[in-house]
């Protein structure tokens, strides 16, 4: 187990290396002087002259001496600084992440807290009205556009109730309810989106592991229908459901960019929008790194977690 | 007395008679119309949806471009069925223009896409060793960062147009589906038929293009499908936040950005019309990809292909 989880994180290592390569090259890939757009008032850079600019962005630099400069300071920490601000790029990711962890977070317990009992419902009874009317409410949680879902949430009780959801962030600990009240929303939304897939998956694998031999011989055994899907099926089902998550874990990042962009959270995913808007290029580089190196992260969770609730995987 | 073959779920297999209309095509569509009520309802959807964009400029009743300040949010009348928005514009003609645009990036961006996928899924599988290696790490490294981080940045690099919406959309939907399409590939090419060809002295070109490709083609066409719907939805995910297609061109997207937001609460109906035609599309092709799926090449049904994605 632990030769794989280090042969793992062995393979990361090249692909996080490509990855720091893209964003260093990023900068580069952009048409024109990137330099002379900045300077004719663009961007949020004052105070700087073209030389100063260009050493912060290290185009003084050649490419690959930059990409070994970018490296060296990821592996310390050292993100860079804002162009904006001046401030250090690695404590404003800091800073903007909890919300976005948060809201992320919740998002999944949401979708587990929906997904779970309706897939099974749906797969004990399966083919019965219920089946198809929690099916088709599933397929429809996931047609929804989620920005067009989120701005419905804005303006239709804003119209019928005089209600709008709360837009002022305060953080966890200050104050936990404004905290939750503000994200629950956009919480919820995405958590629809994801809980649709889980119940599609979560249905189909489940029909499989209720046709097992095993299951029958539970059923001869007398064991009521409650203990069988519960205690037998689904510790089975639930095992792709795990590696969905590591799929959609990008997704879900995607649509909490969107979320945060509509419900005024300060999370990462506005700190992107803002920076890019900005041409505050070093944020940018820094976010994507962060962002896709969590996303890596979290994928290797999956696939070891799934190594351990599976036990015929352990002996492979 | 043998009874004829019953179809998992159609009936019987149809019979002709003697004499019938009976083309080769004609037996698997009418097997699949029967065995997927859903899938063809939905295929029906998306090509009304096709039909209605290329015949934008007859059935439209207005120029979806043209500002007519005496007839500001409107809401819906005889002269204009769904509205009109904060220009005076006919809500129901740019719905019917933005099918134009969302046809042009969904084919668009799904026939590039799915071509780059296949050059580099099947170059990767074929040619193996380091260029593999390297190849799969670029596809890990563009499949961790999220879609819209992703396509929001290659945009801000090309600047924002049409074209490089689809550009952009195809580049990330190459990444990521040559890796279904390596799969595959990696099947197919540990069959004999391959050694056969090579003993036969086939070159590279032809082993690639005559002996892998046409045996991957039913998992080609069930992606191909799902990345349309995914197209449609990320274009309209990318003009609403304001880096897709520029304004004034209609995009359904476009029509719920921030832009339009702050008049939506004086005039609901700029909201319901391009949401219902947008779930509208991504359920019909949600639904169509996934019974192509089910008929074509069901080991594709998992985690990660499933048009739930």
């Amino acid at each position: 187990m632990t030769r794989y989880i280090a042969r793992r994180l062995l393979g990361m290592i090249p692909t996080f290396l490509v990855l720091l390569f893209l964003a260093v090259a990023m900068l580069r890939f952009i048409p024109g002087d990137i330099v002379d757009l900045m300077l004719e008032g663009q961007s949020g850079a004052h105070n700087v002259n073209r030389t100063l600019l260009e050493h912060r962005l290290g185009l003084d630099q050649s490419l690959p001496g930059q990409y070994v400069h970018y490296t060296a300071g990821v592996l310390h920490g050292d993100l860079g600084r804002s162009l904006w601000n001046q401030q250090d790029v690695a404590g404003l990711i800091a800073q903007r992440l909890p919300p976005t962890l948060e809201m992320v977070g919740l998002a999944v317990l949401i979708s587990l807290i929906l997904a779970v009992p309706i897939g099974t419902i749906s797969a004990v009874r399966q083919d019965s009205v219920l089946d198809y009317a929690l099916r088709s409410a599933a397929i429809l949680g996931l047609s929804v556009p989620n920005f067009a879902l989120a701005t419905m949430v804005l303006i239709f009780p804003a119209l019928w109730f005089h209600w709008t959801p709360p837009l002022n962030y305060k953080s966890l600990t200050a104050d936990p309810l404004a905290n939750l009240g503000q994200l629950i929303i956009p919480a919820l939304i995405l958590g629809v989106g994801l809980s649709a897939s889980i119940v599609r998956l979560l249905r189909a694998t489940m029909l499989e592991v209720l046709r097992e031999d095993f299951i029958r011989t539970a059923w001869s055994k007398g064991l009521r229908e409650r203990t069988i899907v519960l205690r037998h099926c689904a510790r089975n089902a639930l095992i792709p459901v795990v590696t969905l998550f590591g799929i959609q874990l990008a997704f879900l990042i995607s649509g909490s960019v969107i979320m945060e962009q509509i419900f005024a959270v300060p999370g990462v995913g506005r700190l992107l929008l803002d920076a890019i808007s900005q041409r505050d290029y070093p944020v940018v580089q820094g976010v994507t790194v962060i962002v896709a190196l969590w996303v890596l992260v979290i994928n290797l969770v999956v696939d070891v977690s799934y190594v351990y609730l599976d036990p015929r995987l352990r002996l492979a | 007395m043998v009874q004829p073959r019953t179809a998992e779920a159609g009936g019987p297999l149809p019979v002709a008679a003697e004499g019938a209309f009976s083309p080769a095509w004609y037996r698997p569509l009418l097997h699949f119309v029967r065995g997927k009520p859903l899938g063809t309802a939905s295929a029906v959807v998306l090509a009304l949806m096709v039909l209605i964009a290329v015949l934008a400029p007859l059935l439209s009743p207005f120029d979806p471009l043209v500002h007519d300040n005496a007839y500001e949010l409107q809401g819906p009348s005889s002269q204009h069925v769904f509205g009109t928005d904060q220009y005076g514009r006919d809500v129901l003609s740019r719905i019917i223009y933005g099918a134009r645009t969302s046809l042009y990036v969904g084919t668009g961006a799904t026939l590039l896409g799915i071509g780059l996928a296949v050059v580099i899924g099947t170059a990767s599988a074929y040619f193996g060793g380091a260029f593999d290696y390297a190849v799969q790490r670029v596809v890990d490294t563009v499949q961790a960062i999220p879609a819209l981080i992703l396509l929001i940045t290659i945009l801000v690099i090309l600047g924002p147009s049409l074209t490089n919406v689809i550009i952009a959309l195809s580049i990330r939907s190459a990444m990521v589906t040559s890796r279904v399409v390596r799969g595959s590939a990696l099947a197919v090419l540990a069959q004999p038929f391959i050694d056969a060809g090579r003993l036969l002295g086939a070159s590279h070109q032809r082993l690639i293009g005559r002996y892998i490709v046409p045996n991957i083609m039913a998992p080609v066409i069930v992606l191909a499908s799902i990345n349309f719907g995914g197209n449609i939805l990320a274009e309209a995910s990318l003009s609403f936040l304001g880096y897709g297609v520029p304004p004034p061109t209609a995009s359904w997207g476009g029509m719920l950005s921030a832009e339009g937001r702050a008049y939506m609460f004086a005039a609901p109906w700029l909201l319901i019309a391009p949401t219902v035609v947008l779930t509208l599309v991504v359920f019909a092709s949600n639904m169509f990809g996934d019974a192509l799926r089910d008929v074509l090449d069901p080991r594709l049904r998992g985690a990660g292909n499933s048009a739930a994605t």
